[in-house]
């Protein structure tokens, strides 16, 4: 087994990753970077984003304000400190984006454009037509190629942290190509791996999305935090599970029920207007929006497809003009995706997993509790997201917290002593249980595939965007009995290179972990909240639960879950108003 | 077994590219045969020249060139060079709007419009030929 | 409509075989369904060692690019509706080494990307402070189409030159480059020019013209090149007149 050493680890190669390996370069050129990552880093999934990125750069526009809309959409879970110095810091970091080459749509006089987006009252994201992230992601990648310093472990699979002396040592990796194992040692390790949206079965999220820094932090001891809030975006392609951006929505697109009646008006959030007002209706929370529809699919509202129930997004009245010079990714979509033209056509839509708002329990800095250990981007919580993330917040987040863990981490592996322990133990034990999976010893004969659709359909069932006891319960069950039976899974593919099937079993064994985490936190969450509705306990509790709930793992057994309070600076927890 | 594989040491296999690759698809055989007949073109320079050095030689060596050029199998010869240089020319002239990009304000100019000025300059070019030869 | 499609995969095993040979497998035909879908149903359900690349299943990674039917597609935008009654053939993309199945090697791309500097070049760099750099909507719009490049490699796939001469820089490497100069905020063209005005640069370039129909983001990488040599040229031209005037 081979051994790298280096000062600064990033496991990841999205926005976050990037940004904190650009930020390590910066700080201290001397300091050996390398960032893993399970695919070219322009394949992560901050490709995929849409809509845009908020910073408060206009001048009707004030960080308060910024702040307010993160802090009452995220219903008062926010860490108010951790909102202000986000809000504070994104202008900088969205300007260096800018310097660095991302393609922000502009206004004729030159200056950067902004759109409105849900649940933000004043337009504040910026964006580069309806493929933000994928810029962005291009811009910081093709950026970081020119830092002699940044190393790369393209196609590195990370299957475990080396810990040792109370610290983080590093990380254990399987290089794809080859089948081999190797152990990477560092002063400091960055985790900025993204979400988790693949333990569900419907998502927009990507094939790779399944909350590996996650399970890798948690099977460490770092607790994971705020696991219950999973956001769902309102508006998915049936089947696929393919986003349609907020900004269709906030370029004016229209909610329809079958009798092509805006619906939202029925459910607290405004009255209809012909163009889009701020804050409401269809630019309400995405929360709220998703719940809206759930209501209305009881009702016996929406359409029934062969993909389950829809309500129709009309964009229609934009025109062809707005739709090609906002919205062309959304038509490209739609013509690809379900043949057909939002042009002319009433697009079908429902709410779709999207977005983890919890993640690795980490302080402003991005570290964790465990000391050497940092995390960022969607894999961490810090949290500024609460209990509903804003749309556009996440990728105005992955910047300022990749920077902010990508210095702390440079500035604590400049005083750290080398990585010494009993990292080679550690790192010869992980190859053995890898490869022993890849020769097929002591499997059952179960499938990747069958454990993996049944953890989806459990979490489905019992965590979707109502929740109550007893399909938690179910759901909490179900996911134990799933991880025991994952033990028993046999790879057909017994070869050392590229083998994908083992990839997608390690992968699998995270989900679960996560997934664990999930469902545990919603248990102990006795209240309804942002993304979190308990049909048994439909209001929320400031008393018991302005906290964020930290869960930890246990060897065998159920996860222990505890409370932390919420930092409150200037917003004391209020109703969360839309459209009135 | 392949005996070339030594473990973690992935053996990557390079396909050979066949000789008659630009069967594979009819644009590839297009622009084979557009690359094939820049021969030509290349061809109806020299002719130009041979016949312009007829010219300055004097009449006598102008009337010999003339009558080679009246021989049947010249002649069948010339109709596939032209042939081949309209194809050329025609291929050429089609992807002139790929180099050429031009702005007007916030529109670019479509590629017809490009194309339609390298046409409207060679029949310009041609007519003037003709005149020229008319004098 | 059919019942079942079959698919014929071409595998390539180097623990076990020197050679690639071909695979049939019977997968159900749904309507709905990619050719990717059917990729991962085989993976899934029937044999698990088939190897292949994909992700955002939304035609914006660039992962899951392979020939089929012997043309480059993505093939997560890709119908299995429109290749009916099939058979279907699924082959690793033409021109790059094959480390496994579809996966082939992207090394060569990514060395390559990195020569032609693609990033924003300036002789002092801004600071936030100082706001952003000035932009016009024209500005953007003249950079943009070549911006959209997704790296899925297709066009590479598409071009006989990079196959036969792999030492050639490529339609997207070419195309990057090129949005870079063509961004008002860039200073670097000049750097650039040295790298691709090289032999294995744009000259290399005898316009096929197939990476600009195959490329799925309409990026137009054949005219990115052809653009290129005119600039190249008539900065050549310019030099060789007006040998002093700094460019
Ligand atoms: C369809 C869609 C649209 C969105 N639109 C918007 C939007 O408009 N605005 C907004 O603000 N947000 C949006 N989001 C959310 C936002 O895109 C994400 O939260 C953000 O991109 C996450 O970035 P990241 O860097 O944390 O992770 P990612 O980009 O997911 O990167 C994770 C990286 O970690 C690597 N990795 C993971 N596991 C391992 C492992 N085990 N070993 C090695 N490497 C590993 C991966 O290879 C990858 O490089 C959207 C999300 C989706 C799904
Ligand atoms: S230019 Fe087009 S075909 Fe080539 S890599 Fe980019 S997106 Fe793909
Ligand atoms: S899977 Fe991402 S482009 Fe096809």
């Amino acid at each position: 087994m081979e051994t790298h050493v280096h000062d600064v680890l990033v496991i990841g190669g999205g926005g976050a990753g990037l940004r904190a390996a650009i930020a390590v370069a910066e700080t201290d050129p001397a300091l050996r970077v390398a960032m893993v990552s399970k695919v070219y880093p322009m394949r992560s999934h901050t490709v995929s984003a849409e809509g845009g990125a908020a910073a408060v750069i206009k001048p009707d526009d004030s960080l308060d304000a910024h702040a307010y809309d993160t802090i009452s959409g995220g219903e008062w879970l926010c860490d108010q400190d951790a909102v202000e110095l986000f809000v504070r810091e994104a202008p900088e970091e969205m300007l260096r984006l800018e310097h660095w080459g991302c393609p922000w749509n502009r206004e004729p006089d030159g200056h950067v454009a902004v759109r409105a987006f849900g649940g933000m009252k004043i337009r504040r994201t910026w964006f580069a037509a309806d493929k933000t992230g994928f810029h962005l992601l291009h811009a910081l990648f093709q950026t970081s190629l020119k830092y002699a310093s940044i190393a790369r472990y393209d196609e590195w699979f990370v299957t475990r942290l080396l810990v040792g002396e109370g610290r983080c040592l590093g990380v254990v990796a399987l290089e794809l190509a080859s089948g081999e194992m190797h152990a990477l040692l560092a002063k400091a390790v960055i985790l900025a791996t993204g979400g988790g949206g693949r333990v569900f079965p419907f998502t927009t999220n990507a094939n790779i999305k399944t909350g590996d820094g996650m399970a890798l932090a948690y099977r460490a001891g770092v607790p994971l935090k705020d696991m219950e809030f999973v956001q769902y975006h309102p508006t998915g392609l049936p089947f696929t599970g393919i986003l349609i951006t907020e900004a269709a929505r906030s370029e004016g697109g229209w909610l329809l029920n079958k009798d092509g009646y805006r619906y939202l008006q029925d459910y607290d959030l405004g009255r209809p207007e012909p163009t889009p007002v701020l804050r409401a209706m269809e630019l309400g929370p995405r929360d709220r929006l998703s719940q809206a529809f759930v209501k209305e699919m009881e009702k016996g509202r929406t359409i029934e497809t062969a993909h389950g129930h829809v309500v129709h997004l009309d964009v229609r009245h934009l025109g062809e003009p707005v739709i090609e010079a906002k919205i062309p990714f959304v038509r490209e979509l739609c013509l690809t995706y379900e043949h057909l033209d939002p042009v002319h056509e009433l697009i079908p839509v429902r709410p779709v997993v999207h977005y983890m708002m919890g993640g690795v329990h980490t302080d402003l800095t991005g570290a964790t509790p465990l000391p050497g250990l940092y995390a960022a981007g969607e894999t961490a919580c810090v949290s500024i997201n609460g209990a509903n993330r804003l749309g556009s917040n996440s990728l105005t987040e992955i910047l300022v917290f990749g920077a902010r863990a990508g210095r702390a981490a440079a500035a604590y592996a400049a005083r750290a002593p080398a990585p010494t322990g009993p990292t080679r133990a550690q790192a010869l034990d992980e190859e053995r249980r890898v490869l022993s999976k890849v020769r097929g010893d002591g499997g059952g004969g179960e499938r990747v595939a069958t454990i993996r659709t049944a953890m989806q359909r459990a979490l489905e069932a019992g965590a979707g965007i109502y929740r109550d006891e007893v399909g938690l319960r179910r759901a909490a069950e179900g996911i134990e009995g799933l991880k025991a039976r994952a033990q028993g899974v046999t790879l057909d593919d017994r070869s050392h290179t590229f083998n994908t099937e083992v990839v997608a079993f390690l992968e699998l064994e995270n989900m679960l972990d996560v997934a664990e985490a999930i469902v545990h936190a919603a248990l102990v969450r006795r209240e309804s909240r942002g993304a979190h509705q308990r049909t048994d306990f439909p209001a929320r509790d400031d008393n018991r639960f302005l906290a964020h709930s930290l869960a930890y793992r246990s060897p065998n057994g159920p996860p222990r879950v505890d409370l932390l309070p919420v930092t409150i600076t200037r917003w004391p927890p209020g109703e969360r108003v839309y459209g009135r | 077994m392949n005996p070339a594989y030594r473990r973690h040491h992935p053996k990557w296999y390079r396909a050979r590219m066949p000789i008659f690759w630009w069967f594979r698809k009819a644009a590839y055989f297009r622009f084979i045969a557009r690359e094939l007949t820049s021969v030509f073109v290349a061809y109806s320079s020299v002719l130009l020249l041979v016949q312009l050095r007829a010219v300055a030689a004097g009449p006598e060596a102008l009337a010999r060139f003339t009558a080679w050029l009246h021989l049947r199998p010249v002649v069948a010869l010339h109709v596939v060079v032209l042939l081949a240089l309209l194809f050329h020319t025609v291929t050429w002239l089609h992807l002139a709007p790929r180099a050429i990009v031009i702005r007007l304000g916030r529109r670019r100019v479509p590629d017809v419009a490009v194309l339609l000025g390298h046409y409207g300059a060679w029949l310009a070019a041609s007519g003037l030929v003709v005149w020229l030869l008319r004098l | 409509m059919p019942q079942t499609v079959t698919i014929e995969i071409r595998r390539y095993r180097p623990e076990e075989e020197a050679e690639p040979t071909w695979q049939r497998y019977e997968v159900p035909f749904w309507r709905e369904w990619m050719v990717l879908d059917a990729l991962n149903y085989i993976k899934d359900h029937v044999d698990g060692t088939l190897s292949f690349r994909w992700s955002c299943r939304m035609g914006v990674c660039g992962s899951c690019g392979m020939m089929v039917n012997g043309n480059p597609a993505l093939t997560c935008a890709t119908y299995l509706e429109t290749l009916v009654p099939g058979p279907v053939q699924v082959e690793p993309l033409r021109g790059f080494p094959v480390i496994r199945d579809l996966v082939c090697d992207l090394t060569d791309f990514i060395t390559k990307l990195q020569r032609v500097q693609p990033w924003i070049v300036r002789e002092t760099e801004g600071t936030p402070a100082q706001g952003e750099y000035r932009q016009t909507p024209d500005e953007l719009a003249a950079y943009r189409p070549y911006a959209m490049c997704i790296n899925c490699l297709l066009c590479y796939a598409a071009c006989p030159i990079y196959e036969l001469e792999p030492g050639f820089l490529g339609p997207a490497v070419i195309a990057l480059a090129q949005r870079y100069n063509l961004d008002s905020r860039d200073q670097g063209r000049e750097a650039r020019m040295d790298v691709l005005s090289e032999h294995d640069g744009i000259w290399a370039c005898t316009l096929v013209g197939e990476c600009s129909t195959v490329c799925p983001k309409h990026v137009d990488p054949a005219g990115a090149i052809q653009r290129y040599k005119l600039d190249a040229a008539v900065a050549w031209v310019k030099a060789l007149v007006l040998p002093r005037s700094g460019r």
